[in-house]
């Protein structure tokens, strides 16, 4: 173990902003990444089941037409 | 040989089955490695003697210009095998490595300023590598901007294909290109056929994370190209019957 | 492939644009301009000007190149004759190879014919002219047929320039930092050698494949 307690890991030997700026960034930006790829599928699903559920509709009227 | 149906997962409807599968594992795998590299790379790994604390930086930076660059020559392979076979899943899995490669282009080229910054007193310079991998970002975002720019998605596919091919060619200028001049980025470290110059632990940490970050991108690829796979067979009967569509 | 179908569209190329000298006037008026505006945004100072010069007349020549990379296939594309092309039976490489030389013509050659001119607002030496003219020689054919590649994949596209400035600029990038350098290593005495051959070793190539990748992209575009 390198480090003796947290505040000298923080402290990065004096380098913390550019150390943490860059594994900081990192992680938020991968972090979002993430976010938005299942953001984006959720919105892919709800589309198919909109389209599912109009075909579904137009389907019923077509029969009930059928049937008067 | 002869028997492997090569084509069997290139149809849509497996594809999204294997991929559903098996994007969990490579997430799982992400995590395990990056908690690995990291832990070597920031507990474990011993102080510079030129560079400090600040160097640990490279556990994260080498990585993402690594991936930076793998992707895109995948990216190419897809475009390849998309043009000469003429398969849709070709072009999604090009489109859904973009975001990833460029995000981790940027994340070189942030990491590299931070870097740069304390090391060598400039947060850029225009030694070739740093040049390069800014080209390399300019490619990603120009894929990004001409398959978004064309609605007909067989159409995008092939342009960003050849864009995507065309540009390949910068990516082993970009790794040769310290070789070619002795610029101030540091020199290669890492070769296959002499032992590394950096302590032991620094190369494991940065392959290890190096590791995660390949498991983070194939997990989240996968993931990508069945959600292209949905919004591009949204009408077919087999995308109706899915469980998380019945839900 | 044949010699007469290459020479008729070169000539009919270069005719058009003759015929539409504001296309490429325009282009090539930008390149004076920006050569022409440098100096007074700089300031009249020699050596600043000398160590700025490669750097600025090469910029403009490049944004010169794009804005004249637009009409490259852009009418052919609107009135037909490129379907036409494509269906004919020379191979349609060979024919868009003749494209590009007659665009190459009409809007390269007027840079590299002026540069040494405007270089001597720069007050670079007739050596460092020289070197610039000869590098802006072998580059601009370079800018040309990447260019066109970029012109090709965009045809049709909305938003179409800026797109194409951001398709092809990573692309032009290293003919412009070895043409810029070539002029900036024969002031500092090394020498241009190596610049010039890796600049002839990316026309080269260029020269070969680009037809060819423009012919695909073309095909692309005409589906």
């Amino acid at each position: 173990m390198r480090w003796e307690n947290w505040s000298q890991f923080w402290h990065m030997g004096g380098y913390a902003v550019y150390v943490w700026g860059s594994v900081g960034v990192t992680a938020l930006l991968m972090a979002v990444e993430v976010w938005q790829a299942r953001w984006a599928h959720r919105l892919a699903l709800r589309q198919v089941q909109t389209e599912q559920a109009v075909a579904q509709l137009l389907d019923d009227e077509s029969s009930a037409e059928k049937v008067m | 040989m002869k028997n492997i149906n090569w084509f069997h997962y290139a149809a849509p409807q497996t594809f999204y089955g294997l991929a559903g599968k098996a994007w969990p594992w490579f997430a799982v795998l992400a995590t395990a490695f990056m908690v690995a590299g990291l832990w070597i790379g920031f507990a474990v790994a011993p102080t510079d003697f030129q560079q400090g604390e600040g160097y640990r930086i490279i556990f994260v930076h080498v990585p993402a210009s690594w991936m930076s660059m793998v992707i895109y020559l995948a990216m190419a392979f897809w475009s390849v095998l998309g043009l000469t076979f003429n398969t849709r899943l070709s072009g999604m899995m090009t489109r859904a490595l973009a975001p990833t490669g460029a995000l981790f282009a940027f994340l070189s080229l942030w990491t590299g300023a931070l870097w740069g910054k304390p090391m060598w007193g400039a947060w850029w310079v225009w030694d070739a590598r740093l040049t390069s991998e800014l080209i390399l970002f300019f490619l990603y975002l120009g894929y990004i901007a001409l398959t978004s720019a064309i609605d007909d998605t067989r159409r995008s596919d092939r342009a960003g294909a050849l864009i995507a091919i065309v540009g390949a060619i910068n990516v082993p200028i970009i790794y040769f290109s310290v070789k070619w001049w002795n610029t101030l980025h540091q020199g290669a470290s890492v070769s296959l056929t002499q032992a590394p110059s950096m302590a032991a632990l620094m190369l494991w940490g940065m392959l290890l994370v190096a590791l995660a970050f390949w498991a983070y991108s194939i997990a989240l690829v996968l993931y990508r190209v069945r959600t292209l796979i949905l919004q591009r067979d949204s009408h077919a009967t087999w995308v109706h019957e899915l469980e998380e569509v019945k839900r | 492939m044949s010699a007469g179908a290459f020479m008729a569209v070169l000539r009919r190329d270069v005719l058009l644009a003759l015929r539409r000298k504001s296309e490429v006037l325009t282009a090539v008026f930008f390149f004076v301009v920006v050569a022409a505006l440098f100096p007074l945004g700089i300031g009249p100072e020699l050596n600043t000007l000398r160590l700025v010069a490669p750097g600025v007349l090469w910029v403009g020549a490049l944004l010169s190149s794009m804005l004249a990379l637009q009409r490259l296939f852009e009418a052919d594309y609107r009135d037909g004759t490129l379907e036409q092309m494509a269906l004919s039976p020379t191979p349609l490489a060979w024919l868009v190879s003749a494209k590009l030389l007659a665009h190459w013509l009409v809007s390269g050659v007027p840079l590299v014919l002026l540069a040494p001119v405007l270089g001597l607002q720069f007050d670079l030496s007739t050596d460092a002219l020289t070197t610039l003219t000869l590098a802006l020689l072998l580059g601009t054919p370079v800018l040309s047929l990447v260019g066109g590649i970029g012109a090709a994949l965009t045809l049709g596209v909305r938003g179409g320039g800026v797109l194409l400035s951001l398709l092809v600029l990573p692309l032009f990038i290293p003919v412009l930092v070895f043409g810029a350098g070539a002029v900036e290593a024969q002031t500092s005495g090394l020498g241009a050698q190596a610049h010039f051959s890796i600049l002839m070793a990316m026309l080269l190539p260029a020269a070969f494949f680009s037809p060819l990748a423009c012919a695909a992209a073309l095909r692309i575009a005409l589906e």
